[in-house]
């Protein structure tokens, strides 16, 4: 069967019950991901990118659910499935990896038992095949000493090795789409890199489709065909990723790509933090989400919010840029 | 695993030296005299006398003590002062019944307490919760001799549904073993699978917040999988520290079921004794007893290496 996409997000909205009150945590996210392809997701803590990840493998928080929208997997509605058919999708057809290889692992079971799992579970293959099988996938994935270690509790593992197990555990069923939520940004920086080519080349290797959350622009700049920036729980920018690191269409992109901080600055040159602090996802203001901290803030912006619309090559959410003025650094000195 | 048990046994040595002083002296400390005891009526200075010096209580405390514990080492217990049955038969001929109704009592609470306590943790809020908290409640504030004589009232007296009181040795009739043991089992665990379903259900709802739970789901494991495979094994590690406190005070918790059982065990033993004055066997009673603590908790430290791994016996 042919599908238009793989996996496709319609208008997510996603609530969290928190004390005071009731967090729009997603609003309104939309989305499509085809066969093969990598998508980013960024946005600072709190913007949204987990629970959307979340929200696609219905695996939200007790506190949390899906109060509208839709998502589409080959063609199944994903949003409306029992939990017993969602059940036989997640770690088959589609593998999550998380942010802290720490604790993401079960210290009291061995770690080749926990690999080999999701063959069991889906593919009722005994115990002894199923850690047969997570001995490849701990080659795969580049661990030495592979049959020894699928003996070892996750204790014994290093921090990149736990994520190397976690990422062998999510190829262990050749999924079509990982989703990958902040995978190196527990890790030391050297074994960032090399968690991010392991990725990079299943993705090649094995035509596994990849959304990759993240915080770090640098890893988005490598790795990802297209990117979606997240503020608030809300989509403002989407585009090809060279589009939109070569000219940022919504101001929170434009703010985020200027704070990187660049080796071949002269030294002298203060750092360029974001103004303000992320929103409070409680008390949201009325308007654009971002027009507290933007420096391009015109009156419109914090009374009507304004739609994700087509600016030049990528979607954007933002007045002014959808008015036609050109965000552009050296105006702001 | 090997060098770590004997290291534990090793350490066990001064522990036993300090529960064979405080034993000791504790018995020394009670009042009553044995020697008025054994002589009944006729109770001259010089017969007092006289029985004190057969027995050795004329000694210093420290010299007693040290034959005593020569004694003790030797397994030569002393002899009860009312029956002159050596102290070491009495306890052991009594030991089998306590030992069963003992580990009956115990499996009875952890039937109760871990599926209770998991699913009070997994539906937590619920009804099912409600109750179950309730439940505990109950179990820990009604006293064990008031449940046993409610449940001999009403399965025992006016249903005849079990026996009620004696023993029936488990090797010689099974199934009227555990006829006989059922009442004065449920009526001796219920407090204790109370204070388990607790434990089961604070430590279950700690591990269902991990991440490798939400691991386990992504994996597609059902949520049935996921509470009885992947966190069940975490939630048990405290709740093993606390059946390790159960093992050891079986002895100390029968002695009032044993009681209103007339249960034929050691715990009743203990209370006949006290009444008796028969302090040869009492020491003996709560020296077994404080020994079997300490059997239960190189028991539990076991257990803990098996369920987590992560404790390390180097």
């Amino acid at each position: 069967m042919a599908f238009a996409h793989l996996l496709e997000v319609d208008d997510i909205h996603s609530h969290l019950t928190v004390k005071d009150g009731t967090v729009s945590a997603v609003n309104g996210v939309s989305f499509t991901v085809d066969a093969g392809e990598t998508l980013g997701i960024v946005g600072e803590s709190g913007s949204g990118k987990s629970m959307t990840a979340l929200s696609i493998m219905r695996l939200l928080p007790r506190s949390g659910s899906i109060v509208r929208g839709k998502v589409t997997f080959k063609g199944r509605v994903l949003t409306e499935l029992s939990e017993e058919e969602m059940e036989s999708i997640r770690g088959t057809e589609i593998a999550m990896i998380f942010q802290d290889p720490m604790t993401s692992l079960n210290p009291v079971y061995r770690t080749g038992w926990q690999v080999g799992e999701p063959l069991r579970i889906h593919r009722h293959v005994d115990t002894r095949t199923s850690i047969k099988a997570a001995v490849d996938l701990f080659k795969k994935v580049g661990i030495p000493d592979a049959s020894k270690r699928v003996g070892e509790f996750p204790h014994m593992f290093s921090g990149g090795m736990r994520q190397r197990a976690m990422i062998a555990m999510g190829l262990s069923t050749s999924p079509s789409l990982l989703i990958a939520d902040e995978p190196t940004t527990a890790l030391d920086v050297t074994i960032q890199a090399q968690i991010l080519e392991l990725l990079r080349t299943l993705n090649r290797d094995y035509g596994t489709a990849t959304i990759l959350i993240t915080h770090n622009l640098g890893v988005v700049a490598g790795m990802c065909d297209r990117v979606i920036v997240m503020y608030a729980g809300r989509v403002v920018e989407q585009g090809r990723t060279e589009d939109v690191f070569a000219r940022p269409e919504h101001p929170y992109t434009w703010s985020l790509l200027r704070s990187i901080p660049r080796l071949d600055a002269d030294e002298h040159e203060p750092l360029k933090p974001i103004d303000g602090s992320p929103p409070d996802m409680i008390r949201l203001p009325t308007g654009c989400k971002f027009t507290p901290r933007c420096p391009f803030a015109i009156a419109r912006c914090a009374k009507e919010e304004p739609e994700l619309l087509a600016v030049r090559d990528q979607l954007s959410r933002c007045w002014v840029t959808q008015g036609g003025v050109t965000l552009d650094g050296a105006d702001l000195g | 695993m090997t060098a770590y048990v004997l290291r534990r046994l090793l350490l066990m040595l001064p522990v036993a030296f300090l529960v064979t002083v405080g034993v000791f002296l504790l018995i020394h400390l009670s009042p009553g005299d044995p020697a008025l005891i054994i002589l009944g009526e006729d109770r001259s200075p010089q017969a007092i006398a006289q029985i004190h010096q057969e027995l050795g209580l004329d000694k210093p405390l420290y010299v007693q003590y040290v034959i005593w514990l020569g004694h003790i080492g030797h397994g030569d217990w002393g002899r009860s002062i009312t029956t002159h049955q050596p102290v070491a038969t009495a306890i052991t001929e009594r030991l089998p019944a306590t030992f069963e109704l003992g580990l009956t009592a115990l499996l009875w609470s952890l039937l109760v307490a871990i599926p209770l306590g998991t699913i009070a943790a997994v539906r937590r809020g619920s009804v099912a919760d409600q109750v179950a908290t309730g439940i505990t409640v109950a179990g820990v504030s009604i006293p064990n001799f008031f449940i046993g004589i409610v449940l001999i009232f009403l399965l025992s007296v006016s249903l005849r549904m079990f026996p009620f009181g004696g023993y029936v040795p488990f090797l010689q009739d099974p199934l009227e073993s555990l006829r006989h043991v059922a009442l004065p089992a449920i009526a001796l665990g219920t407090a204790g699978a109370a204070i388990n379903m607790r434990f089961t259900r604070s430590s279950m709802i700690e591990v269902l917040n991990h991440d490798y739970i939400r691991t386990a789901r992504a994996k597609g494991a059902s949520w049935r999988r996921v509470v009885f495979v992947h966190a069940l094994k975490n939630a048990l590690i405290p709740v093993v520290t606390i059946i390790g406190l159960q093992i050891g005070g079986i002895i100390e918790g029968a002695v009032v079921t044993e009681t209103v059982f007339t249960w034929p065990g050691v715990g009743r033993l203990a209370v006949e004794s006290i009444f008796n004055r028969d302090y040869t066997v009492v020491q003996g009673i709560v020296l077994l007893a404080a020994f079997s603590y300490m059997v239960a908790n190189l028991l539990v430290d076991l257990a803990y290496a098996w369920l987590d791994p992560r404790i390390s016996y180097a």
